[in-house]
Order: C-alpha cells, then structure tokens, then sequence
C-alpha cells in the first residue's frame, strides 16, 4: 500500500471478519445441527458448539434406510450425485474439445453454420423450456437413466468458446512443424493439442464439477424412482416443516453431505477454480 | 483466422457431431416445440389440440398472477443484484487493501460458490425457520411477528438474502481481479496528488471497475433470473400466496404441476426473448470491450 494506514487497516479486517462469520455461519450451523439429536434441534435455540452425537447420526445416516425418500440410503445418493457429476465434466470437456478443434484447425462447408448452432444454445437454458424438454426425455425413455441425468446437460457453448480461444492462440508454426513431421490431425491433437490444454481442462472440471453437482431442476424432471435421485433433490424430499417426524439430524447430515464434495473442490484446487471462473465466462 | 489447416473433408464433421446431435435433440428440437405448442391448446385430456393463434400469449399477458410473477421476478433479480454486488464490491475492496492475509481471506470468501442454490436456501431457511432456527426464535422473542413460512414479505426476504448470498462469492473474484490488474502506479500518482483513499477509490479505481460491473449485472439478473429455481422450490415452493412465485417458477408449476400446456409454452418463449435479449446486452459489452480496451 501507498501509506500506512493502521486504523483503516483495522476496519477492513473489522469487516472482513464479519463478512467472513456471515458466509460460514449458515453452513457451520448446519454442522452443529448435523451432531446433535432431533429432540436438541428442536429445542431452540440451538447452542453453537458441536454435539456429542456426530458418530451417531453419520452413521445412521450412512447405514439406517431413510423412510421418507423411499428406503434409499445415502451411499445411493452420494453415488449417483457423483456419476451425474463427474459425467457431465468429463462429457462436456471431451464434446467441447473435439468441436473447438473441428472448428479451428479445419475448413470445411457448414463451419460458421455449426458454430452458430452452438452458439444459441446459450440462449436456450433448461429452465425456459422445460415441459417441452420433459416430452422429448420421456418419448426417449430416458427417465430415471443416468443417461437422461448427464446427456442433454454435456452441449456447453462456453466450454467450446473457451477452447476455440486458446487454439487460436496456437502459433501457425507449430502447426505446419507437426504436418512437415508427418503427423495427422488425430496425432496433431492426441501429441500437441491436449498436452497444451492441460490447464484449461483442469480449471473447466473444476467449474463443470460444482456445475454438475449444483443441478436441480434436471434432476428433479428427470427422475421419478427415489434411488436415481441426486443428493439434492432428496434432501427436499426429506424436509418437511409441516410433519412432525422429520428426522432432522439426518436432514442435517445430509446437507453437509450435500454441500461438502463441491465446497472441497473449490478449497483444494482455489488456482484452477479461479482461473476457470475468470476465464470460462469472458 | 488461422493459415494452416488441416486438409481432411470428412474429420471435422465427425468431430462436431457429437456436440451437434446433443444441440439438435436436447435444445432445438424441444424450443421449436415451445414455439409450435405456443401456438395450440391442448383439451385438459390431451386427446386434441386447436390452433389459436397469439391466444394463449394474450392469456398469458393479461393474467394477473403472471404480472404479479413478473413483478416478483423484477423486485427479485433487483435486490438480489444490488445485494451480491454491494457485498463483493465491499470485500473485494478490502481485501485487495490488505498487505498481508490476502490469500486466507479469498479462501474464506470463495467457498460458497460451490453450494447449490437449492441447499443455500435451505441452509438459510434453518436459520429462520420460527420452529426451530436459532434466528427465528431470536425474532420472535424481541416481538416480530417472524413466520417467512407464512408472511409473504418475510418468505421474499429470506429467498433474496440465500440467493445472494450463494453469489457473493463470485462477484468477489470477478471484483478483486477487476481490482488487481489496476496498475499501482495510477493509484501512487493519485496518491501524490494528494487524493485520499477514499477518493482514490471513487476516481480511479471505480471508473475503471465499470466494465466488471456491467458484465457481472448482467450476470446477476440472468443468475437471479433462472438459477435460483432451487432456492425458492426448496424453501417456499412459490408462496405464501404466490409472493415468491418467479417467472421460471410459475412455468414449472403450470406446466409440470398444472399441465396447462399452452400457457406453459407460451410463458416458455417470452421467457426466451427475455434471455436472448440479456445475452445481446452481455455480447454487445464483450465485443464494445475487445474493441476498446
């Protein structure tokens, strides 16, 4: 800084603090709610230290079938949160990858056509068609599959925009070295192309990761059955504010449950999430 | 535009098909099926379908629980705008001040980017909640008249702040970049005029943050807009009495909930213009500043 300033100093760190406390606070008191029993959650207010039932309600939530959602437990549901996931970070990186590269290193009738087509797909979120998308799915057969969970979600203009922008920037050079050494496109792209994007393709997992593991609305479209629900969208299921036997230790160790993979995602890997963030939305 | 390319006919086609055949399946085939069934009105029993017109548009436009979603939606995406974008200014201008503790401050701040809209809400609704959040007793106790499960103003209250909350994170990063790459030397020649912080604030660093902003408002009202469906399902399911019925809301509930079909489809291409027409403001700023800056 420019000047000493203690006293500012002491103000930002003053508020910093409490912006701090505000951001944490409502995940922390889920925690503390998280370790103790129902009859404590519903004897408010709550105190703010964690309780003496973690191992208890981990594991029951872990190995007693949750009534409310059909049975299913919450190994299920962490399991399927994690194949919508991680196939929705993986589809999208592979499907955004092949079409960046046809449509930069490649001339060809149709290109602009089918980069357009891509393109508008950002005007067309789920959310602003969804009984049509819902007709489509179910003419399909693809309710409650993984593949109606993952597929229609794996299109990303972003990610295809991200990546035609950094094979722009790869020098001609380089190019026609790898034609002169006798290299095909596939080997050009296998050899060069994805050892150069390694940083790109672990910043967008880490957004497409969070990306994936937030969704909702698909989710609750698609499935039907309680045991190919996400982890979301059986924590509303769980919740009941007008029935007296919610299980509200449980709900409570689902919710970190819910929340805790993409929150250590972003934590363990801040360089690559922040690089993805910045640069896959410009 | 590149010099070199690649000479095969065949290869590129095969490479974009996957991308194309999701697009065309997923996204263009059921947005002209909105546009067609906009268009229709199916009986309730689904056996036939008349066309008529621009009527079910002028339904929807003249229905009063629409107009009341779209002053939700507006009353919505506007505080919960101003709110995430106050708040991430205000820390990222604090921390990008900071000499040292840059770092353990970011990662303290960032993390809730990473909770779903959805458990957000709930988180939020735990505190609150009159039955048993910690908050909510505390209300009642001093005298409010705290129930947001019943009181429309409240339940509003409580949607904005989960949703905003969620999005501070990502207005901080956007912001303290924006903040980062302001060069030193304009803020030490500011200095050296005499310009106080405060001021070096308002002159220099503000004007310059413009583009960040503008991009980040944006931003904001498309999250507001369609992302927070899982706050407001989890937590108020569009009530009491409609108060947080959002636009996104109300095709869900009609179409999936209500099966009204025409009215659904017509709210659904309304609500695509209103997209198409944030992302042209979004792209004409890209472009304005690839071609200024």
């Amino acid at each position: 800084m420019i000047e000493r300033r203690p006293v500012a100093n002491l103000v930002s760190h003053f508020l910093l603090v409490i912006g701090v406390l505000v951001m944490a606070f409502p995940i922390y008191y889920s925690f503390v709610a998280s370790t103790r029993t129902v009859a404590e959650i519903l004897t408010p207010p709550l105190p703010l230290w964690p309780g003496a039932h973690f191992v208890d309600n981990y594991v029951q939530a872990f190995t007693g079938s949750l009534h409310r959602i059909g049975g299913v437990n919450l190994g299920t549901l962490l399991f399927n949160t994690t194949v919508v996931a991680l196939a929705i970070a993986v589809g999208k990186i592979i499907i955004s990858l092949l079409s960046a590269y046809a449509v930069v290193f490649f001339r060809f009738p149709g290109r602009m056509l089918f980069f357009w087509m891509i393109f508008i797909t950002l005007m067309l979120p789920v959310e602003v068609r969804i009984m049509p998308t819902y007709q489509v799915m179910v003419d399909l057969g693809l309710i409650d599959t993984y593949t109606g969970l993952t597929l229609p979600l794996m299109a990303s203009a972003t990610a295809t925009f991200l990546f035609r922008q950094f094979f722009l920037t790869i020098p001609d050079e380089l190019v026609e070295a790898a034609r002169i050494d006798g290299a095909g496109p596939l080997r050009f792209f296998r050899d060069v192309l994805l050892p150069l994007s390694k940083t790109n393709i672990a910043a967008l997992f880490v957004i497409l990761f969070i990306y994936g593991w937030t969704q909702y609305l698909w989710p609750l479209l698609m499935t039907n059955s309680n045991d190919m629900n996400t982890i979301l969208i059986a924590l509303r299921k769980m919740v009941s504010f007008a029935d007296a036997d919610t299980q509200w230790h449980v709900v409570m160790v689902t919710t970190i449950l819910a929340l805790l993979p993409p929150v250590l995602v972003v934590v363990l890997m801040q360089r690559w999430f922040v690089k993805g963030l910045v640069e896959s939305e410009k | 535009m590149r010099r070199t390319t690649f000479p095969n006919k065949v290869l590129p086609y095969l490479l974009l098909a996957p991308q194309i055949a999701i697009t065309l399946v997923f996204f263009f085939w059921p947005a002209g099926q909105a546009l067609w069934q906009s268009l229709y009105r199916e009986d309730p029993w689904g056996l036939s379908s008349a066309f008529v017109g621009l009527d079910n548009f002028t339904r929807v436009l003249t229905d009063p629980n629409y107009l009341h979603s779209l002053q939700v939606t507006a009353a919505f995406s506007a505080a919960t705008a101003v709110l995430a974008l106050a708040a991430g200014l205000l820390f990222a201008v604090m921390v990008d001040g900071l000499s040292r503790g840059k770092r353990i401050y970011q990662t303290l701040l960032i993390w809730p980017y990473a909770v779903a809209p959805a458990v957000a809400g709930m988180l939020w609704l735990f505190l609150f909640s009159p039955a048993m959040g910690t908050f909510g007793i505390l209300l009642r106790r001093a005298g409010v008249a705290w129930d947001p499960l019943l009181d429309g103003t409240q339940a509003f209250l409580l949607v904005t702040v989960a949703a905003a909350w969620k999005q501070v994170s990502y207005n901080f990063i956007f912001f303290l970049a924006g903040l980062q790459a302001i060069p030193k030397s304009l803020h030490e020649a500011a200095a050296i005029d005499g310009a106080s912080p405060l001021r070096r604030f308002w002159t220099v660093a503000f004007p310059l943050l413009s583009p960040v902003s503008f991009y980040l408002l944006v931003v904001n009202i498309v999250y507001a807009f369609f992302d927070t469906f899982g706050v407001i399902h989890a937590v108020t399911g569009g009530g009491p009495a409609k108060a947080t019925e959002t636009l996104v809301y109300k095709v869900f509930n009609d179409g999936y909930v209500g099966l009204d079909l025409g009215a659904s489809s017509a709210q659904s291409v309304i609500l695509m213009a209103i997209v198409i027409a944030l992302t042209a403001v979004q792209f004409r700023y890209v472009e304005k500043k690839v071609h200024y800056a």
